[in-house]
Formats: structure tokens, sequence, C-alpha cells
């Protein structure tokens, strides 16, 4: 167990609700251990904050073990911060050194109002799942599991895309706020196995007209959202939803 | 303490074939009346999801509400290692009565018979229905469905996606409800939170739920309400459960008339990573899966320094091959739990806090290495090539969870054994629910984790998700019917009316109340001292003593809290100290009727261990003749609790002292 030793300046963004404006403040810590993950250092900074009556900094952050995708932290223009393929909650204070000052702002996109200081509001990641990330089956529908046969490959590969965890660091990530990864992952999952086959001309034009509806940027294949997401979700999905949808818009009426 | 016995409403009959009857005579609602009777899910984890989903695709009216920024969010995303389902795949002599006699004894007969077997029947479907909606889970290279064991079974009936099973099973679930959404027949409402449940005329009518953006306080009318609000493991501040996982909905409930069911019955998980601090604001989970592979010893020396390669293989206690050898490192939670904590205790832990043990998986690593190189056909492999493939081997099956362990310790466990510990992960206890799975309120359903019902006094590995699962799509849908056929004439009743407007205002007033008191201490520094109390003295070990001191320790905390907590903003606002300040009041209330459980239960059961009540070699003793029974709190008023009972009845499986030896 190693001593809180560590002394911090820390420049966070408050915005009181999403139609205040808002500003940095610059707070410094001290008695910070390199065993803290980041979040417990804002722990310990909002006990600080309450106990001066200061309002404790908003963020969000549920499981704090990698995979609610609640936390949101943009860290030295970073979403997640300095590490790669991890989320805010399970960067530890390790990765910074004594006397660092560090940056902290919410995520930044038109698509994601700010609720609250680093919190923002990610319900049209939800909307667009709403308008065709399923598969169509009701309850009680289903064959025997074993019936349908995967191939190892491609479960892997459509488990390699459902790994993704909705946090929105790809939206934040993208110069142009372009929520294409999320909607590939999606996307690509389903195309790839037999179950979401059946729908899949549908469900890709659908969703991509969710995400122009709901004012996501396009996609320049800079490849920053890949880069930056936690779990390392790959740019090949985009290029498979740029396939289904090219297909998709050449062979079907739907959208 | 009266002793009013309680009906669970058990079909009669076979056990066999219970069920099938039962939901083939339950009464229907016809599908015009479906349209217009409104249900209100509370919770979007596995539970309510499913439940959500399937009830809209029957035809009904749903609001679902959650205190995340999505649905999506709900812990039962965290669930790492699998679902079990007997579908035996793999041919290993799996059965539905097999499953059923696993999970009974595995709770240590403390389960109701009729609601196991349920549950095990039901098992297929669901592996089945989350295929069908594209759950990418691990597969052979034929194709089929892979699966792998868990603890306190000898079977291999776990499905799995890697380590993120309950994130793929409740993104399953999720689509579905989204679907819903999609299609008008769900209005979501979420970082929403339930406040109070409405009951008119002695039936659950509805909900306050308070906007946690606006901070904004809703009445929502519902012909029945669904509590699917998971577990209240957070009550000793450090466990595995998520930061928001809280017991308020539940609590809330409780106090409007339904009794709380076996609230001490807490599982404390063996394989977690030990705390590593006081700044520790959670801890994190090593799923049970690595329990397949990964053999657990602490050195046969105490106080032995060394570090763990250098202690050579004769001077290593495997103590669970040892003590267990029928189920090894394989045995139920319970029992790996108290065995590590009977280890350190007596000085044999490792790592610098010496409450840890080792999981160790160079042993397996070197064993799928060989078979590796035979596959490759490699003559006379060198040890370092052995391993350099067995480490591929492990790094696919349990890639995500190594990654994850040493990003939080620092620490490589391909090179060195991980260090663990007990922790707090899941509680059995929660609303007693009737085989219906409603509540003592009529109208009022606990699902999942929420409820009390499957899992006796310790839950086996990978039966969350499965009764989770199996409560929302495929119970509750069917048993909904016999109380809201009896409810199709019931209008909706307007938000204006008294029992609304009441409970509103008695809301209101408690979040003012907090607000007001601008005291001295913040809401964690209460959760932290409440935490401690329940580990040190309803944890692991629990004895008369201790437990009458912590309930009046933490009835002194109650009144401190009420008196000198200090929350800051407002209530017209999103105030997440507010909110956390409203859940660990109600935690405070809770941990005493878990104290006040945990006292009157004289036996040693699972995951509640008495330390005055146990066998010669230090094992859990029971007391059938006198225990035989789930204990349902009613509550009467501030730090007043009513005991009723309801009687278990073992007709098909012979109640045993149990045995993993």
């Amino acid at each position: 167990m190693s001593e809180g030793t560590m002394s911090l300046t820390l420049k966070v963004w408050r915005q009181k609700n999403s139609t205040s404006k808002g500003e940095f403040k610059t707070y410094p810590v001290s008695g910070i251990s390199s065993d803290m993950s980041f979040l417990e250092m804002f722990d310990v900074l909002n006990e600080e904050l309450i106990t001066k009556g200061e309002e404790s900094i908003a963020f969000d952050h549920d499981c704090r073990e990698g995979i609610c995708g609640m936390c949101s932290m943009y860290i030295n223009g970073r979403p997640h911060g300095p590490k790669n393929a991890i989320t805010t909650c399970q960067l530890h204070m390790r990765s910074f050194k004594d006397g660092d000052t560090i940056t902290v702002e919410p995520w930044r996109a038109s698509a994601f109002p700010i609720v609250k200081d680093l919190a923002v509001n990610r319900s049209a990641f939800d909307r667009i799942i709403a308008s065709g990330g399923y598969v169509s089956v009701n309850t009680g529908n289903a064959k025997d599991a074993n019936d349908i046969l995967i191939p190892k490959e491609d479960a892997d590969e459509a488990f390699s895309a459902a790994a993704c965890i909705g946090c929105g660091a790809c939206v934040a990530a993208c110069k142009n706020a372009s929520a294409m990864l999320f909607v590939s992952a999606k996307v690509s999952q389903l195309a790839l196995l037999p179950q979401g086959k059946v729908e899949s001309q549908k469900r890709v034009e659908n969703m991509v007209a969710q995400m122009d509806v709901e004012g996501f940027g396009a996609c320049t294949n800079t490849g920053a959202c890949s880069a930056e997401c936690p779990k390392g979700i790959s740019l090949e999905h985009i290029a498979r939803l740029n396939r289904e949808y090219f297909s998709a818009k050449l062979t079907s009426n739907n959208v | 303490m009266s002793n009013k016995i309680l009906d669970a409403k058990v079909p009669e009959g076979v056990l066999e074939t219970k069920w099938t009857k039962y939901r083939s005579t339950v009464p229907l609602v016809n599908p015009s009346n479906k349209r217009n009777i409104e249900i209100i899910v509370v919770g979007s984890g596995l539970a309510g999801s499913s439940a959500a989903a399937t009830l809209a695709e029957l035809g009904y009216k749903v609001k679902v509400f959650c205190f995340q920024d999505s649905p999506r969010r709900a812990h039962s995303i965290a669930a790492q290692g699998g679902i079990n389902a007997a579908k035996n795949y793999q041919n290993d002599g799996d059965s539905t009565y097999r499953l059923f006699y696993d999970t009974i004894k595995g709770g240590d007969y403390r389960a109701r018979e009729g609601n196991v077997y349920r549950l095990a029947e039901v098992s297929t479907y669901i592996i089945d229905q989350c295929v069908a909606q594209g759950v990418p889970f691990a597969r052979e290279y034929g194709g089929l469905l892979s699966n792998r064991s868990f603890g306190g079974t000898q079977v291999q009936r776990t499905f799995y996606a890697a380590g993120q099973t309950g994130q793929q099973l409740l993104l399953g679930a999720y689509s579905a409800l989204e679907r819903q959404v999609g299609m008008g027949t769900v209005k979501m409402h979420a970082r929403h939170e339930m406040l109070d449940v409405v009951n008119i005329d002695g039936k659950c009518r509805g909900i306050i739920a308070r906007d946690l953006v606006t901070g904004k306080l809703e009445r929502h009318f519902g012909h029945a309400v669904l509590l699917c609000t998971g577990g209240y493991g957070n009550v000793f501040f450090l466990s595995t459960n998520a930061m928001g996982s809280n017991v308020t909905a539940a609590w809330k409930a409780h106090k409007k008339g339904a009794f709380f069911g076996n609230p001490c019955y807490t599982q404390i998980h063996p394989t977690c990573i030990p705390v590593s601090g006081d700044h520790q604001s959670k801890l994190t989970l090593m799923s049970e899966s690595l329990r397949n592979d990964g053999r657990i010893w602490v050195p046969i020396k105490q106080n032995d320094t060394r570090k763990p390669t250098d202690i050579p293989e004769n001077e290593r206690d495997y103590y669970l091959e040892r003590r267990y050898p029928a189920f090894g490192n394989l045995v139920p939670r319970d029992v790996a739990s108290r065995a590590a904590k009977e280890r350190c205790d007596a000085g044999y832990g490792v790592g610098a806090s010496k409450m840890a043990v080792y999981l160790d998986f160079s042993f397996n690593m070197d064993r799928y290495g060989k078979v590796e190189a035979t596959k490759r056909g490699l003559v006379d492999p060198d040890a370092k090539t052995i391993r350099e493939l067995g480490k591929e081997v492990v790094k696919e099956k349990y890639g995500n969870l190594f990654d994850m362990y040493k990003q939080i310790t620092g620490e490589d466990p391909y090179e060195i054994p991980m260090r663990i510990y007990p922790a707090v992960h899941y509680t059995m206890g929660g609303l007693w629910v009737d085989y219906n799975l409603m509540t003592t309120v009529p109208g009022l359903y606990a699902l999942g984790e929420a409820n009390f019902s499957d899992h006796g006094a310790n839950r086996l590995g990978a039966s969350a998700l499965m009764q989770g699962l199996a409560d929302g799509y495929f119970v509750l849908p069917y048993t909904i019917g016999s109380y809201l056929s009896n409810e199709i004439r019931t209008q909706s009743i307007s938000t204006d009316h008294e029992a609304f407007v009441e409970a509103e205002k008695a809301v209101k007033e408690r979040l003012e109340k907090i607000l007001s008191i601008k005291g001295s201490k913040t809401v964690d520094y209460f959760h932290k001292r409440l935490g401690k109390i329940m580990w040190d003295k309803c944890g692991m070990a629990r004895d008369k003593e201790g437990l009458e001191w912590a309930i009046k320790e933490i009835q002194s905390i109650q009144r401190e809290f009420w008196s000198d907590v200090r929350v800051l903003g407002d209530a017209n606002e999103f105030n997440p100290e507010l909110e956390k300040a409203g859940r660990v009041a109600d935690f405070l209330e809770l941990g005493e009727l878990m104290c006040v459980d945990a006292l009157n239960r004289n036996e040693s059961c699972g995951g509640h261990f008495r330390t005055e009540y146990q066998t010669e070699d230090g094992e859990a003793l029971r007391d059938d003749e006198n225990f035989a029974f789930v204990s349902a709190w009613e509550y009467k008023d501030a730090n007043q609790f009513e005991l009723h009972k309801e009687e278990l009845h073992y007709e098909n499986i012979k109640i045993a002292q149990r045995s993993y030896k």
C-alpha cells in the first residue's frame, strides 16, 4: 500500500446546467496515492469541497470496473485520459506525476448536451439503438440455441463489435463529433450473425438516418475514435457499415 | 414477535409438472384489455429490461425507470463469468433435476423447492432467446456453443461471452427494450429515481419518481408495479456493486407494507482484488470462472514474505484441494470465502496487508501449453515455449480479466499469481415474494436480485443472470396474469388522487429535511462508518454479542446522520450528493434489519455464518428443526420489525448436511 504523496493541480470544467455558461476552475489536491483511481481522486476532492462548503463536482460514474460506460471525462485533451484501451474509472494515479496539472472537461458534442459540470446527456445513443439496433424476435419465439451454427471466427468478430460500452468516447475524440464507430459496432455485430441478417438492410439505413437526425457529424475515416475507444473497437466495423449501407442503398426501398 | 405463517402459493402437484400446469391454467388478460393496462417497471437490468420488453410485446403499456443515463448501464452489465442452463450440451449428465438439486444444495437448503425447479426448467429457454437476439456467446470451432464450469457443480453448464457475459446479456435485453421504445409501447424514463410507492385501497397503484436532472417530483400511475432494482450489497460501503446500486426502491416498498425476506443472507465472493487503501471506493471482482484454471494457495509457513514464484511446490498449501478433494477449487462461494478468511486469520495471508491468498494460473498454463505443443507437432518443446503457448490459451479465455487485474494492481498475472480476497458481491435476501413474484402488497412485484426467492442462503455462480432473465422473460409475464385478470375493469387512477398527493408531499419533505440539516459530516463519512460495522459484525462471521452491539451502534449513527449530515445544493437541480444522502439514509435502516435478522437466526447456513454454530471442522452448522423457514420481516415503525415465517418443506430432496468433500 503506497502512501498518498502526490500533489496535483486540477483544472475542471464547472457548469451549473445545460443553459448556463461554463468555465474552468482550478483546484489543488494533495495526499493522492498512486494506487487511487482517477475517480477516487475526484472523490477526495469532492469530500474536501463539501467540507469547505463548496458544491461537489458532478460527474457520471457507476460500475467503476470499465464496463457500464457511464464515466466520461476528457482528460488533458483525450477521452478517458492518457492510457489506451481503458475507461476513466480504470485510469490510476500511477499514470501521473507529482506536480502535474490535469485539465478535465466533459465530452464536447452538440448531440451530447451538458447536464452539469462533467456529466452529459447521451440519450441520442439510445434513440439510435431504438431505430434498429436489435433483432426483431419476441420472447418465446426462439428455436434451440444450437440449431444455429455460427463459425467461431464470425462469433468472435461479432463479439469484438458487441464489446462496445456506449460511453461516447468515439464522439468526443472525433473532430466532427461523428458517431460512426458506435453505430458501426452494432450494425457490424448483427450483420455478422445469421440472426441479424434478415433485417440488415433496413437496420443500417434506419440507424444511419437516426444518427444524422441526432446531429452527429460526418465520418472522415481519421481513426481517432478507434484509437481512443476504451474497448478497442476496430475501424473495420466502419468499413463493414459502409459496405452494408451502400449495398442497402443500391437495392432497397426502405428509407 | 408473532409467528404468522406466510403462504407462498406454490401450486399443488408433482414438482416436475407444477409450472407447466400452472402456466397453462393461470388466468389470462385478452389482447384488447392489455392495451388499457399500464405497468411500471423500476430498474432496467436483466430482470427489468427483459420483463419490460416482454410485457410490451404482449401488448401492455409499459413505463420503465432507471437512475442511470441509459438503461444499458444497469449493474447486470458487470457480471463476468456466465449464465447457467440445463442444456446438457456437453453430455455430462446435466438435467433440469440436477440444476435444481445443485441450486437447493448450494443454497444450503434454505430455498423454496417449487421456485427453484421452475428456474431450472426455464433456464434452457433463456439461452435460446438470447442467441436469437444475437448475443455472441462463446463458440467451438464446429459452430456450437461452448460451456465451462462454475462452483458447486460437477457439470459444464455455464454459457459465456469471454468475461463479459452480463454485458452481452444485458445488451440483448436492452436492445429488445429499445425496440419496444422505438415502437412506442414502452416509455423510458432514464435519470429518474423512484422515491416511493403509492398504495390505494390496499393495492400498489403507482410510484413517486424524481427527475434527477431537474429535481422535479413526478407521479406515475400503474395497474401494477415491478421492482427490478437489484441488490443491497452497498450497505457494506465496499462491495463489487456499482456506486449507484442501492436499496431505496425496495426499502420504500418495505416501509409501505412489503415484507423483507432473509435480509441477513449476503454473498461474500471469494475472488476479488484486495483492498489497497483507505481511499478505496469499491472492490473489483475477478470472475469465479477463473477457478476453472486458477489454483488457490497460501504458503505452508506463516508470514512467508518470499515472492510467490520463489516458493517451491512442496511449501505451498492448496487448501481448497486439501480440504475439499471432490470439488477442489470449485467449491461454492461461501465455502471458498470462509476458507480464505480462515487461512488469513491464522497468519498465512500474503501481500502487504496479509489479507489475501494466491490465485495461480501457472500450473494450467503449462498444462494447456503442452496440449498446444502436441497439436502443433512440436517435439520436446522447452519450458519457455510451453508457457508461451499456454499463455495464449489463458488469454483467449480470460484476457480482459487479466488486463483489468493488471490495470488495478500494477502486477502482471501472467507472470505472478493474482492476490485475491473475499468481498461483498450479492444479496440473496430481498423483498419476500410468492410463487407469482408478488410481494405482500397486492400489485407490487419484485424480480431478480431485488427479491429473495431462488438462492436460499447462498447463490451459486452464474445463477444470478439466469434468475434475472428467468423472472423477466419467462415467469412474471405469465404469473402477472393472475392479478391483472382481475384488474381489467380498473380505470387509470388520476395522479391527483390524495394518495399520490400525500406520497409526493412526504418525499418532498424528506428531501428538504436532508438539505436543511447543514451539519458537519459528508454522506460518505456515514456510509463508511456503517460499512465498517456491517463488515466487521455482519460480514463473513457473525456472533450474538457483535450483532447486539452493531444494532445499537447503527441506531446511534442513524440519529447522528439526521442531525449532522451536510448536503449542499438544492432539490431542484442535478444533485448527486442529495441522491446519495437519500440512499445512505435507507442503508442505515436496512443495516439494522440485517443485524436483527442475523441475530434472530441461531444457526449457520450458506452465507450466514454464526461462529457459535459450526461443526468441528469449521463448516456451517444448520438447525433444520428450528430454522427451516424464510424470515419475512414486516416494518412496524422506526427500529421496529415483526417477524413472519414461511416454512420450507422439502418433498423432493433429502435435506442433509452439505458436503463438498
